[in-house]
């Protein structure tokens, strides 16, 4: 789609877009790639003079309606011949302005709010938000709900990567994966929706712990996905991994290294790809991942294809995490009884009016949460999931901020795309796995 | 990690029970570690940390203390003003992060970019800067990100409304 | 059979109708989405087109990316004030006839998140014709929701869909000059009313 001139409309990005050739400083350069190589002012200066004239390159946009794009993100591209000369995302396209309505809401309302930012991993956002609120009140949950917590993140963890698995197949020409990537995201979105009573944005965990315990047959459920999907998994890797077209679209494209992944802030998939073993599960533990057994997926080339390996091999980690949580979840209550945080059983409201008044005013006026700043961050399917929480001692966050590793991992586009082929834009795009909710929050 | 002693020029001086790394006065909060370092001293301080191992920096925010100007775990050599900007750095061998609160006055809100440091920040300092107009100086590029070109105001300010519509229904109470 | 007049010589079979129902009968079963996924809806959108749900069933597995070859624009998501001329834009590409699925509460009436930043009702941007309610609407409310529309269609009048300055009529009738916005003045639609 050409720039936006709709004639009446009431926006136009001009500042924020891709500036002309004519135009371009060597601040534009620096941005894009320079100052990750560290390049001088003066360098980048050369080279900004240097570039090709206004005739021989073409500036396109791709999106923000695009199929391939993942939603609203839009990326000008200047073109010589096929060749990326430069490219910028430009995003904002879905800002729902989330960090303030979540200073309107309760910390019970909370998790509502968040969960929508991530949409495909819906439980990682409410689980930071979770754990930020349970910092500032420092309250300890009961064993069952970390470990319903962590049952739950990572059989989402499985969703989102055979989402991911479903786009990239697409957006590579492996057409059939999107369906079967569909179908195995169904499996666990039908568990979700039995537990949560939604397939998305679920609302389940909840500071204090999580909202209903398990359904009646849990286990069950659980397990028949489990057993599901190995072979599945081992069908996906003769159809795509071993592949010499899957494997001539992926590999040597959109190289990224590790230095250059810790200076653009990249994190999750995008990071380890690049050769960083750095997996917050394991380095700096969350809920009960001490305790629990699993390997580090790292890449070496960190490339369009050690992505996707990355993340069909977490799934495979993922099941095995699922396994063992299975084996040793607790019994007990699945929220903290704490009469400040938790509402009371509905059994009780029935009996006592005194219970019926407390659990009315913790859902109208929610509870008030000592005075206090926090960070907390959770490893979710794209990389550091970041929750910043200010409390001024009321019942409503002071300040919320999430940070999305989307977000910031978007700004290796310009990076990897740079000099790379246009047909390749696709795969890298794909591979970098935004979800635009979160990016624009 | 040790603190090298090539402090950052205060003129207040050191209370002695304060602690302090790099020159900054640090607090902990809920058991993280918090560096409040002067508005001049904070691209110096970024950049001593650096090198001390902080390599990554994972998230640069703000927050406005219009409306609770006492805010939480400020020491008292700060003083503070209306903004406040949020760094997080994380060392990967240390395995642990920290924080950088910088006070920002409304009447003046510039601060150093980190960009040439971490290249990384430069889309956070630009939602900060759409977000609360909080410039950051020496950044290469520094438009909106996420609202249109032309918006006026800067939303997650305190004193910008949230804008919403009200209910027309008359039953309704009147705030919310 | 008993028919005279020269059609005893026919060799194939045949039906009779008038042309209009034959129109919206083939525009009824035959009805190309654009994509036009925004947010969490869209995944559930892109569900509903998957092997599970399959749209197919309904003649619909066709999305188009080209707003130019789609009749129907499943608008799936928040729409921010930055994206609402987009939206208007790839609405006034399409060719008429087009109708528009408001997808989710967000997409109809800004849902939960009523500030600053979202459009609050997409139907304030597109005429909108059948509204699917829900967060996300789950893919059987979406497919309850473009049954609805089909049988709108099927039902509703073949010509002049849009009368009284629906959004297309403003397009077309009064392009507006430079900075002047666009007023849409909407005609009531509610869900299953036939027109
Ligand atoms: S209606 Fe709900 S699911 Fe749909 S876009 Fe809005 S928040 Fe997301």
């Amino acid at each position: 789609m050409t720039s936006i001139r709709y004639p009446g409309a009431a926006t136009s990005e001009g500042a924020q877009e891709l500036s002309a050739r004519g135009q371009m400083t060597a601040g534009e350069l620096l941005r894009e790639s320079g100052s990750v190589l560290r390049m001088s002012e003066a360098a980048a200066a050369e080279q900004a003079d240097r570039a090709p004239g206004d005739q021989e390159t073409m500036i396109i946009n791709m999106g923000p309606q695009h199929p391939s794009t993942h939603g609203v993100l839009r990326l000008m591209l200047e073109l010589e011949g096929e060749t990326v000369l430069r490219s910028k995302p430009i995003v904002g396209y879905l800002h729902t302005g989330m960090e303030k309505t979540g200073e309107d809401l309760t910390y019970l309302q909370g998790p509502t709010n968040v969960t929508r930012m991530d949409y495909a991993a819906p439980l990682f956002n409410e689980l930071v938000f979770s754990l930020a609120t349970e910092a500032l009140l420092q309250v300890e949950i009961p064993p069952r709900a970390t470990w319903i917590r962590m049952l739950m993140t990572e059989l989402n963890r499985i969703a989102s990567h055979f989402l991911f698995l479903a786009t990239n197949g697409l957006d590579l020409g492996a057409i059939s994966m999107i369906l079967y990537g569909w179908r195995e995201r169904d499996l666990v979105l039908q568990f979700f929706e039995k537990t949560t009573g939604l397939r998305m944005n679920h609302n389940y965990i909840r500071p204090g712990g999580v909202a209903a315990d398990l359904p009646d047959g849990w286990r069950d459920d659980v397990l028949r996905i489990l057993d599901a999907l190995p072979a599945r998994l081992q069908e996906y890797d003769e159809l795509m991994t071993g592949q010499p077209i899957w494997r001539a679209r992926t590999q040597g494209v959109g190289v990224l290294t590790a230095e250059e992944a810790i200076a653009l802030g990249a994190t999750g998939p995008i990071l380890r790809a690049s050769g960083v073993p750095w997996d917050l599960r394991r380095d700096i533990p969350y809920l009960a991942y001490e305790e629990v057994d699993f390997n580090v997926v790292v890449g070496t080339y960190g490339d369009v294809f050690d992505r996707y390996a990355i993340r069909l091999n977490e799934i495979r980690e993922s099941i095995g995490l699922v396994r063992q949580i299975l084996d040793r979840i607790p019994r007990g209550d699945y929220r903290v009884q704490n009469k400040k945080v938790t509402p009371p059983p509905r059994a009780r409201i029935d009996e006592s009016m005194e219970a019926l008044i407390h659990h009315f005013k913790i859902f109208t006026e929610g509870f008030k949460v000592p005075e206090g700043e926090v960070y907390v961050a959770v490893e979710s399917p794209r990389g550091e999931l970041g929750c910043y929480l200010v409390s001024d001692g009321s019942a409503k966050p002071y300040r919320m901020h999430i940070r999305g590793p989307s977000f910031v991992n978007l700004q290796t586009l310009p990076h990897m795309l740079r000099g790379g082929l246009i047909a390749d834009a696709v795969a890298v795009i794909s591979s970098v796995d935004p979800i635009m909710g979160e990016v624009d929050r | 990690m040790s603190a090298d002693d090539q402090a950052v020029p205060e003129e207040q001086a050191v209370p002695q029970e304060e602690e302090r790394r790099h020159g900054a006065p640090l607090t902990r909060q809920l058991g993280q570690v918090v560096l409040h370092p002067s508005r001049e001293g904070y691209r110096d301080l970024v950049e001593q940390l650096r090198r001390d191992g902080y390599t990554f920096c994972l998230d640069v925010t703000a927050a406005d203390y219009l409306t609770h100007p006492g805010r939480p775990g400020l020491p008292s050599t700060v003083t503070p003003e209306r903004f406040e900007v949020v760094a997080i750095l994380l060392s990967f061998e240390g395995k642990e992060r920290l924080r950088i609160r910088v006070q920002v006055p409304d009447g003046d809100p510039v601060v150093a970019s980190l960009f040439h440091l971490h290249p990384g920040t430069e889309a956070m300092e630009r939602e900060v800067y759409d977000m609360y107009g909080i410039v950051f100086d020496g950044h290469p590029d520094l438009t909106r990100i996420l609202m249109p070109e032309d918006w006026e105001g800067h939303p997650l300010r305190k004193d910008y409304a949230v804008g919403r519509i009200p209910v027309q229904f008359k039953g309704a109470p009147g705030d919310r | 059979m008993g028919f005279g007049k020269g059609l005893e010589g026919l060799q194939h079979n045949f039906l009779t109708g008038n042309l209009e129902s034959v129109v919206k009968w083939a525009r009824r079963n035959s009805m190309w989405p654009a994509t036009f996924g925004l947010a969490c809806c869209a995944i559930e959108m892109m569900a509903t087109g998957a092997s599970h749900y399959d749209l197919s069933r309904f003649g619909m597995e066709v999305f188009r990316a080209s707003p130019r070859q789609a009749d129907l624009m499943i608008v799936a998501g928040r729409v921010s004030q930055k994206m609402a001329p987009v939206l208007r834009q790839v609405y006034d590409q399409m060719m008429e006839p087009k109708w528009v699925i408001s997808m989710g509460v967000c997409a109809s009436t800004g849902g939960m998140f009523n500030n600053y930043a979202l459009v609050q009702g997409v139907d304030q941007v597109v005429p909108v014709d059948v509204y699917a309610p829900g967060c996300p609407p789950n893919p059987q409310t979406l497919l309850h929701s473009i049954l609805t529309l089909h049988e709108l269609v099927r039902t509703g009048e073949i010509v002049s869909r849009r009368q009284g300055g629906g959004g297309a009529e403003v397009h077309v009738a009064q392009q507006p000059q430079g900075d002047q916005r666009v007023t849409v003045v909407r005609p009531p639609v509610h869900v299953g009313t036939p027109r």
